[in-house]
This record gives C-alpha cells, sequence and structure tokens, in this order.
C-alpha cells in the first residue's frame, strides 16, 4: 500500500467530490437518489479507468463530466425512470453536455447553493433521524454504506434500506431540490444542526457498546459542520455548533486512560487538550458572537464548552457562569439534561447542596428515569454531603442503567469505592 | 487524521505570479470549505531561522541562511480520513506552482501526526 495505491487514490479523490458531484447532479436530474446512483457509476467508471491510464490532472471536473454523461445514458436507457423523462429531459437541456460545461461547472459559483440544497434535503423534516443521519453521511459523508452501519452497530442491510426508504420518501414527498424559503429556514437549519449534532453525539458518547468514542462519527460531524458554516457564514447557530463540536472534540486525548477506561471531565489531564482545537473552537464561537442576535442553543453550548476550555482546572472553572449559562439554555431550549448539568454547575458554584436541590426535582419529574448521568450526578453531589451509602447505591443506579461498557466500568468503580468521590 | 505538509523549495528570484497567488487562495478556501483545512503559515526566510543542533561536538546554535538550496517555505495541517486524501490536496498544490511559476522547484512532505486512534487500546 503506497500513497499512489491508484485505487486508494480514486477513493480519496472521492470522497472530496462526492458531495459536490451527487449535488450538481441532483440539480440536473432533481432527484437525490438518481443522482447518487449516476455518481456512484461514475465511481466505477473511475476505479475502472484510472489505474490504468492514470488520474486525471484535475479529478473533479472529470468526474463531473464523465458522470453527466452517464447521466444521459442512464435517462436513455432505464424504463424505470421513464416517467422522468420528460423532466430530466428538460433539465439537461438547460445544462448542456460538452467539455467547456465541465469548466464552467468548476468555476460555478452556484456549486455551493446545490450543497447547500443538499445538505437542506438530506436533513429534511419528512425524513426519519435515523434515515437523515444514514443519508447524510452517505451522500455528504462519501461514507459506503458498510461504513455507516460500522459505525453506528447496526446491520449494512438496515444502512441500506434506511437509505433507499430516505430516497423514496424524498421523491414520494416531491422534496424540491431548493433551498428553505425564509419562513421556514430557522426551523430547517434546526434540522440539519441536530443531525449532524446527533452523529457527533454518537461517536462522542457511543450510546452502546464497547468503546467510549467512536472518532470516525465525531470526525465526520465536525467536517460537515465546517463545511456548513462555510455555506452559511451569517447564521450564529452553524458557527455555535461547530465551536462545540471543535471544543468538545479537543478533549478526545484526554478521555481515556492507557487500557481505554473512561475519564471524566473533572478527572482530565488538561495538558492533553488539543490547543488547536480549542483555538479553532474558541474562533468559531467569537464569529457567532459578531454576528451577535438571539442566543440560541448551540451558541450557548459553545459557551459553556468554552468555560471549560478556557480553564486550567476544575477548581478555576467559572462554575457561576456555566450555571448562569444553563439558565438561560434552559430557557431557551427546555430540556431536563440541560436542567441536570445546571445542577452539577450549581453544586460547583454555589454548594452540593443547592445542586442536589436541582438534581432531585429532575428526577421527581421523571423525565429521566431512564438516564443514567441522573443517578450519577445525584452519587457525586450525595458523596460530596458526606451521605455515602447514598452515594453508592446511586453510583450502583447509573451502572445497571447505562449502555456503554466503558461508562458502566467508571460507574461501577465508584459504587464499589467506600470513600467519597470529588 | 491529522497530517502536517511542510514545504520546501528554491524560489527564482522575484515575488511569486499574481496568478499562483490567486490560485493557492482559492485552493485554500477550497479546502478551508471542505472542513479539512485545520491551519497553516507562512515561514520567514531562513536567513531569520535559527537551528540548535547536537551531535559528536555538543550543542550549538547556528543562525542562518543555511547552506541548502532549498529553504522551508510553509506547512499546512489537514484533517483528512486518509493518507491519500491528504496527499491528493497537498498534490493539487504542488500542481499549481508547476503549471504558474516557472523555474520553481519544490518538494511537500507528507506527515502523518500521531492522534488519539494511534493510542487506542486493542480489542
Amino acid at each position: 500500500m503506497t500513497a499512489t495505491d491508484p485505487y486508494r487514490v480514486v477513493e480519496a479523490v472521492w470522497r472530496i467530490e462526492a458531495a459536490h458531484l451527487i449535488a450538481k447532479l441532483t440539480r440536473m436530474v432533481r432527484d437525490v437518489g438518481l443522482a447518487e446512483e449516476i455518481a456512484q457509476d461514475t465511481l466505477v467508471i473511475a476505479l475502472e479507468q484510472w489505474p490504468k491510464q492514470g488520474v486525471p490532472t484535475d479529478p473533479g471536473p472529470w468526474l463531473m463530466a464523465t458522470a453527466k454523461h452517464r447521466a444521459i445514458d442512464l435517462v436513455r436507457r432505464r424504463i424505470r425512470y421513464g416517467e422522468k423523462l420528460a423532466e430530466i429531459g428538460r433539465a439537461l437541456e438547460i445544462a448542456p453536455v460538452d467539455e467547456q460545461d465541465a469548466v464552467d461547472d468548476a468555476l460555478d459559483d452556484r456549486v455551493g447553493d446545490d450543497l447547500l440544497r443538499l445538505i437542506f434535503i438530506s436533513c429534511h423534516p419528512v425524513l426519519s433521524t435515523e434515515a437523515r443521519t444514514a443519508l447524510t453521511l452517505r451522500v455528504l459523508g462519501g461514507l459506503s454504506t458498510e461504513e455507516i452501519a460500522r459505525a453506528f452497530l447496526v446491520a449494512e442491510s438496515t444502512v441500506g434500506q434506511r437509505i433507499v426508504r430516505a430516497k423514496r420518501t424524498l421523491a414520494a414527498k416531491r422534496v424540491p431540490f431548493e433551498l428553505p424559503p425564509p419562513d421556514q429556514l430557522a426551523h430547517r437549519l434546526t434540522s440539519v444542526l441536530e443531525v449532524l449534532y446527533l452523529i457527533f453525539n454518537e461517536g462522542y458518547s457511543a450510546t452502546a457498546g464497547q468503546d467510549w468514542m467512536r472518532p470516525d462519527l465525531c470526525r465526520e460531524a465536525l467536517r460537515l459542520g465546517r463545511v456548513l458554516a462555510g455555506l452559511m457564514p451569517e447564521q450564529a447557530e452553524v458557527h455555535g455548533l461547530v465551536a462545540l463540536m471543535e471544543i468538545q472534540s479537543s478533549r478526545t486525548w484526554a478521555r481515556t486512560d492507557g487500557a481505554g477506561a473512561a475519564i471524566l471531565l473533572g478527572d482530565q489531564d488538561r495538558a492533553r487538550w488539543d490547543r488547536l482545537l480549542i483555538r479553532r473552537g474558541l474562533a468559531a464561537l467569537a464569529r457567532a458572537q459578531e454576528i451577535g442576535g438571539i442566543l440560541g442553543p448551540f451558541v450557548l453550548q459553545a459557551e459553556i464548552a468554552a468555560c471549560h476550555a478556557r480553564a486550567r482546572s476544575t477548581q478555576e472553572t467559572d462554575w457561576s457562569r456555566i450555571a448562569a449559562l444553563y439558565l438561560v439554555l434552559s430557557h431557551v431550549w427546555p430540556s431536563p439534561v440541560a436542567e441536570l448539568n445546571r445542577a452539577v454547575a450549581v453544586g460547583m458554584a454555589e454548594g452540593a447542596a443547592e445542586g442536589l436541590r436541582i438534581a432531585d426535582r429532575v428526577q421527581a419529574s421523571r423525565a429521566l428515569d431512564q438516564y443514567p448521568q441522573l443517578p450519577a450526578v445525584r452519587a457525586d453531589l450525595l458523596a460530596k454531603l458526606g451521605r455515602t451509602a447514598e452515594s453508592q447505591q446511586e453510583y450502583a443506579r447509573a451502572a445497571a442503567l447505562t449502555r456503554n461498557a466503558k461508562e458502566r466500568e467508571i460507574f461501577q468503580a465508584k459504587a464499589d469505592s467506600c470513600s467519597p468521590v470529588d | 487524521m491529522r497530517y502536517l505538509v511542510i514545504l520546501k523549495a528554491a524560489q527564482p528570484d522575484g515575488p511569486p505570479p499574481a496568478e499562483l497567488m490567486e490560485a493557492i487562495a482559492k485552493l485554500g478556501m477550497d479546502a478551508t470549505n471542505a472542513g479539512v483545512m485545520l491551519d497553516m503559515g507562512g515561514l520567514a526566510p531562513a536567513m531569520n531561522s535559527v537551528r540548535i543542533a547536537v551531535d559528536a561536538g555538543g550543542l550549538s546554535v547556528v543562525d542562518g541562511p543555511f547552506a541548502e538550496a532549498k529553504e522551508l517555505i510553509s506547512y499546512v495541517v489537514y484533517d483528512v480520513r486518509s493518507k491519500e486524501e491528504a496527499v491528493e490536496w497537498a498534490g493539487r498544490f504542488m500542481r499549481l506552482h508547476r503549471d504558474l511559476w516557472q523555474g520553481w522547484e519544490g518538494e511537500a512532505e507528507v506527515s502523518r501526526v500521531f492522534g488519539p486512534e494511534d493510542f487506542a487500546p486493542q480489542g
């Protein structure tokens, strides 16, 4: 395996170009499923030709020109797309295929718009959450069905079906390949940001399985977030999400010990935090602040993450500010999880008793009955108050609730230890 | 995966062609917009550099410029999914120099920066 292994070179170029290719093809044929199929066919052609003839000097335009020819071929030959023929024929007339066109496409400013349209339809609210994440990773991340399946610990056939169904739904509901109208933009953007953060979180705190983190998912979500920030530089929440993901990613090194056991935020060696990612995160947050406007949930969460990133230790952390930010967050985006996090911050800023009062209210609401972090937070606060037996009980409950093996080890270890945990 | 690309070159006299600078800026924008460029920087001429060496003779501190024909020009840090992807981005950068600056000779070294995944416990 060398840097010039043609198959791996094709794959690398593909990953760089796939989303742009699918975006432009979708504009041509008005069907993301068909566009993706044509893109895959183009990949096959490249895999056949490049190893023999060499990689073209400028592979992007080559792929686009080939894809366009392929699109015309496919449209002419396939009966099952017959009903689309008229429509596609018109689209192709508008976009004639020739060499000049390929060059124009390479310089085309609308490329970004097409990519943005593709992001918005991949994360369209008509699709289920699972369908959105699978389709996003597939058409925007250029991940194979197998890679997505591995990342989410599900069968390859399951992911395949999700993608097929997602494409069918988009076609059946006649979801247009357009940017959302202004009155729907906020709602639609929220859906996009949620999908990206969901992918990130699935990687960052894997909800099930043996791995504490699945870094590929984190990296892909972060990369797509950066892409989105480039496409929508005027949206504070996009920068907020990027800032949040950059800062959270900066802790990756410090989150596990040599044996792979998880280390929680308070116990992490901050010298191992990635300063480059922190710097990028703080810069993204600064951009969000420059834009201003009403504070959205992602900017607020990024502000909180930044408080941790700036602090040299748990003790030197500005817990009062974090508690205040969580209070604002709970108004903007009411969530029992945010309220639980506020309990932690208040516990640090004002004392464990105050924190426990909030955590107990969350518990009484019953909204987080199955959430392992609730007993874990209560356990920590109880331990600080010297209520050791209750604390151990709560840690045991947390261990029983979590589906993550590494996390279970942490909680179990704390449940088994007799000394108060801080 | 993170890659560090270090560029060394022997530059022809005179400033780089405007067309090249424009193309480099566009490529940088492409890489940033693709979410893969984490950091980059240009280095001041080697006459401003200092080399600290340890060898059999002990430790020495030497001011630039140095004897080599090629000097360090710039660095880029990429966040990509494979070595080939880093090589593709760096290759695009080098092709611009080949095509737009006559007489320019240089080399880019693409090196993997260790990441947490390299130290993940097996099994």
